[in-house]
């Protein structure tokens, strides 16, 4: 892969929103049959977004639209610096800022939803970062660097080092896709006791964007889950629809969490799962690279 | 084609019904009558809503709730009216607090009849009313480029009445 890492990265941008909206299209239709349900066709979430785009743009202020795009920038750029083999710590900085944009466009409402909604987030945020940065200091001590390509050739089967930051970090990608027990900030399903939360006063095109910017994040979660198997391309297949198909099930088979759990049980996840994993495993190989 | 027909998002307001239609409405969405095979999804917001479902006769406090939720809607919007009530008021038409049906309030485009209405119904309404949003859509789209048109004309016409002032 070495030297094609622009390609891959141009590529990223041109194919993620399609890979994520057929993500997101087998996830409502799996989900469907899972309840018993015939479901919506696959391309439902291309349709959705098509519409989406045609509707009238009726922002609520001049402050929502610029933010809702700045979360686009700043998701895709998360992506593609990914996939670019930039510095993962530089990498979690514009994951953040993409996450603050969006929070941001939705306090800028002044509805009381999306404030509750924005609230929830930032506390989701707080819940799921340090599990995302504890998972790739583990990369780096596997594989001595930040690059994302440095950590997909190591070679060595990076989930039998790392399982407890692997558990952890699908505990978290539950958080970071908003999928239940962690969709407290927003969430597409009718009748939940917060009716849309962060994504509330979005019309039309704006949550068009949203969508979008969401389906290049769902791409690069599971680019960094391929991380873990990349070692053997079967592997790395049966890793990376193993766990979208845990986080549908998960999704499907538990009632919404309060705050306080997500945010103790994520913490709590980093701190048994991660550090227990990355302390024996420092102590055995040496703090050397 | 804009394709509006294949998503049609719904919100659901329940104004001052029995609950029976509501109840119903909810079994729309359960795996006996999976709305979502039409990409049906109900949202609670307004704004990202695009068919609107109301139940019930109308009263006169929820008349302002009503209309501002109608309004809210961006265009095209569809309105489906669901059970006797929503038409006329049905049992509680002759009440004093009534307003008699939601045409008296805002513009109906789907009446979905029965006391309560099944869920079929509702189905066969909302997917009826999926079908006039598209044809709204259409004639939103050549009303605007007309609207645009005969702006262009204005302007060209105040231009040249403005050249001619000059010249003279």
């Amino acid at each position: 892969m070495k030297g094609y890492e622009l390609y891959i990265a141009i590529a990223y941008l041109v194919l993620a929103p399609f890979i994520g909206g057929l993500l997101a299209g087998f996830d409502r239709r799996i989900s469907a049959r899972l309840q018993g349900r015939m479901g919506p066709p696959l391309l439902q979430p291309f349709y959705d977004l098509r519409k989406l785009f045609t509707r009238s743009l009726a922002p609520v202020n001049r402050l929502q639209v610029p933010l809702v795009v700045s979360h686009l920038v700043f998701a895709v750029l998360t992506g593609f610096l990914i996939f670019w083999g930039g510095d993962i710590l530089l990498i979690i900085f514009v994951l953040t800022l993409a996450g603050i944009f969006l929070v941001l466009a939705a306090y800028s409402t002044g509805s009381p939803y999306s404030a509750i909604g924005a609230d929830r987030e930032l506390i989701m945020m707080t819940a799921y970062e340090p599990m995302v940065i504890l998972t790739l200091v583990g990369f780096f001590k596997v594989a001595g660097s930040f690059n994302f390509w440095d950590i997909a050739m190591i070679g060595k089967p990076t989930i039998l080092l790392l399982p407890g930051l692997f558990i952890g970090f699908e505990y978290v990608l539950l958080m970071k896709l908003r999928k239940s027990p962690f969709d407290l900030s927003t969430s597409h399903h009718a009748h939940q006791e917060l009716v849309m939360g962060l994504h509330a006063d979005l019309g039309g095109p704006s949550l068009g964007l949203v969508e979008l910017a969401h389906w290049y994040e769902s791409v690069y979660l599971y680019g960094l889950v391929f991380l873990f198997f990349s070692w053997n391309p079967i592997a790395a297949v049966l890793g990376v629809v193993g766990s979208y198909l845990i986080v549908i099930l998960i999704d499907n088979t538990t009632a919404r969490v309060k705050w306080e759990l997500a945010l103790s049980s994520a913490w709590v996840v980093a701190l048994v799962a991660g550090v227990g994993n990355l302390i024996p495993f420092y102590l055995l190989t040496g703090v050397t690279h | 084609m804009s394709g509006i027909e294949k998503s049609p998002w719904l919100i659901h307001y329940d104004a001052s019904s029995c609950n029976g239609c509501d109840i119903e409405v909810l079994a729309c969405l359960t795996p006996m009558y999976d709305a979502e095979r039409f990409g049906c999804i109900v949202t609670g917001d307004p704004k990202q809503a695009d068919i609107f479902l109301i139940t019930g006769s109308v009263n006169h406090l929820n008349i302002p709730v009503v209309k501002n939720l109608y309004e809210q809607m961006p265009e095209p919007k569809a309105v489906v009216a669901i059970g006797a009530c929503a038409y006329t008021g049905g049992v509680f038409s002759e009440c004093y607090n009534i307003s008699g049906g939601v045409a008296n309030v805002i513009p109906v485009d789907v009446y979905v009849p029965g006391c309560a209405a099944k869920p079929e119904s509702i189905l066969d309404g909302v997917v009826r009313a999926a079908q006039i949003l598209a044809e709204k859509r259409k004639s939103l789209k050549v009303s605007q480029r007309e609207k645009r048109k005969a702006m262009k004309k204005a302007k060209r016409v105040k231009g040249g009445a403005k050249a001619a002032g000059g010249q003279s």
